[in-house]
């Protein structure tokens, strides 16, 4: 998420969406090494089969309370193998953030949001600024910014954790 | 202005007088674990050492042992790295646990600590006084770095008041706050659990609810240390440690006051643990396994509760129960009490330390049409096993008494004779 502002077609979810909804104990998580295209097939079968068939990359998730509830998996190495690029919620589960920001894949908080768009809508998002703007209504709502010189906006900025370790490591040399 | 027990481990770690909660900080961690994709990544980074290999510790509970060769490898690859990187605190099948309950057997967890590592559960240390969190990403910059970022959170406080009746456990009383309050109650906060039930309640019970806090959402989970405390730790640390209390003009977000006098035993249903209902609503609700054991309840106390209650009685025919101690301290403790016969006399499979069920992976599946009541932490769609099997979620003795019942049953019917 190295760009200021990303446009895409929107999916939407509704509460609670665990981790084990995205990354289910019966598939992916059974196969550690799967590689992550075939485990990211898993995502969302049990609550929306056809989903994860239909993802294209650059697509936006929109989705109530809550979203990412539960387990610590790196669920969002799932989404993110499938090219979604931003999640934005009602509220989301804190260590599903922490691991979406860690991979480089924004998840913006915007009370409102869920009831705000319709699915195959496109939004349009200024991460600086916090701006959601609907491509096709005009609508604008404002998601929670994070603070620039912030931990978790640096890391964004960077592309995730790993770039960010790198880049270090090799200062350090 | 005072700090409550989570600001002060923070500010403690972070090397400030205070901290307040939105504040950014940088803070030393004390202890983490490893997966085998940590090292994986520290590895592919060139790094050549972790920040302390003393306070790394590595075990694997999930699928233990491996139930396919794919989770064989990752696990065989584990080893390799805990050699490679000369981690101190390894525990191999047999001498191994659940996480959460073979590491502070093991002298992983003091007050006043702060602790950061893989699985959601991580918050279960509060138990123990220490600010503990769950990640798993940020795992690869801990090890290396021994810090950490945290925004630092407001502070929730539930005040647990009242008596506690018989048949009721620590489950009972996280069960009722995640009915009461949701499962966002304490979203991105620390939650505190104090009041003269916590004094109260066993190591166990409240072992049990800071380590099912996860399930209202919250970073930190935290109680005061005391005696019940120090007495487990003695002779599995020597190191020093500073308790942490909060401060009598310590700010909070919110103070619940949850008053469990006449509490009946609570049961969460399918498929959100906030779905929460007294057992009387649930009774009579037929089902196929019982599983007593997890991270939350795989403890003696707990078997010795589902023993009361199956002493002289038999599992159900058409019920299957699953008993999984969560260590094997726990395990050979329930041996030498006598345990393994009563629930084995009882019709009951006596299982190995593992997640296994509760996370979907191995030994005892649901296949599809199955209905599961269970000790575990979760019931979300799918958890463990098929999409189309369910999860409820209850206490040791309500499981057992289910389980003899054949149907979800209340185990104040179950009084001992």
């Amino acid at each position: 998420m190295r760009q200021a502002i990303v446009e895409g077609k929107v999916w939407k979810f509704g509460d609670n969406i665990s981790t084990d909804l995205m990354m289910p104990g019966f598939g992916a998580m059974s196969s550690p090494d799967m590689d992550l295209r075939e485990a990211a097939k898993f995502c969302m079968r049990a609550n929306r089969p056809d989903w994860a068939e239909q993802v294209s990359p650059g697509d936006i998730i929109i989705a109530g309370r809550n979203f990412g509830c539960g387990s610590s998996r790196p669920a969002a190495k799932l989404l993110k193998a499938l090219g979604i690029q931003l999640v934005v919620t009602e509220s989301a589960a804190r260590i599903f953030f922490r691991n979406s920001i860690n991979l480089g894949m924004a998840v913006i908080t915007c009370p409102g949001v869920r009831d705000a768009f319709a699915e195959g809508e496109h939004i349009r998002v200024n991460m600086e600024t916090g701006e959601i703007r609907g491509v096709e209504s005009g609508q604008i709502l404002w998601g929670e910014a994070l603070p620039p010189d912030s931990p978790p906006a640096q890391i964004l900025r960077a592309g995730g954790l790993i770039p960010i370790l790198e880049k270090r490591l090799r200062k350090t040399e | 202005m005072g700090m409550t027990m989570v600001e002060k481990i923070l500010a403690r770690h972070a090397g400030l007088e205070s901290v307040v909660p939105g504040q950014y900080v940088w803070a030393k961690v004390d202890e983490t674990n490893a997966m085998f994709d940590t090292f994986e990544d520290i590895e592919k980074l060139g790094v050549k050492e972790v920040f302390d290999r003393r306070k790394v510790y590595c075990v694997s509970d999930h699928s233990a042992p491996p139930a396919n060769i794919s989770t064989a490898e990752t696990v065989k690859e584990l080893r390799e790295y805990v050699k490679k990187y000369h981690i101190a605190n390894w525990y191999e099948y047999g001498r191994h646990g659940i996480v959460h309950q073979v590491n502070p057997e093991k002298g992983f967890v003091r007050p006043g600590e702060l602790i950061a590592m893989i699985d959601s559960h991580s918050t279960t240390y509060g138990a123990f006084n220490a600010a503990s969190c769950a990640i798993y990403m940020d795992a690869v910059y801990l090890l290396i770095n021994g810090e950490l970022w945290f925004k630092v959170p407001e502070t929730v406080q539930f005040n647990v008041t009242g008596r506690l009746p018989a048949w009721c456990m620590g489950k009972d009383i996280i069960l009722r706050i995640a009915g009461d309050y949701g499962t966002e109650a304490a979203l991105y906060k620390a939650a505190e659990f104090t009041g003269p039930v916590i004094r109260n309640l066993s190591l166990a019970g409240r072992w049990t609810i800071c380590n099912m806090a996860a399930e209202i959402g919250c970073k930190f989970a935290i109680m005061e240390a005391d005696e019940k405390v120090y007495d487990f730790l003695k002779g599995r640390t020597d190191l020093p440690f500073t308790p942490v209390s909060p401060d009598p003009d310590a700010r909070y977000a919110q103070i619940y006051q949850v008053d469990v006098t006449n509490m009946s035993p609570q049961v969460a249903c399918p498929h959100d643990p906030s779905n929460v209902k007294p057992v009387e609503e649930c009774r009579g609700i037929p089902f196929h396994q019982a599983v007593i054991g997890s991270c939350t309840n795989g403890r003696v106390e707990d078997f010795e509760m589902a023993c009361r209650i199956l002493r002289g009685r038999t599992v159900h025919p058409d019920v299957r129960l699953l008993a999984i101690p969560a260590s094997m301290e726990v395990w050979r403790d329930c041996m030498r009490a006598g345990y393994f016969d009563i629930l084995t006399e009882a019709g009951a499979l006596v299982c190995h330390p593992t997640c296994g069920p509760c996370a979907g992976q191995h030994l005892g599946v649901l296949a599809s049409g199955e209905r599961c009541v269970s000790t575990t932490n979760r019931n979300f769609q799918g958890r463990m096993g098929s999409p189309h099997s369910e999860v409820y979620l209850a206490s040791p003795a309500t499981v057992a008494a289910s389980a003899v019942a054949g149907m979800i049953a209340d185990p104040r019917d179950f009084l001992e004779v």
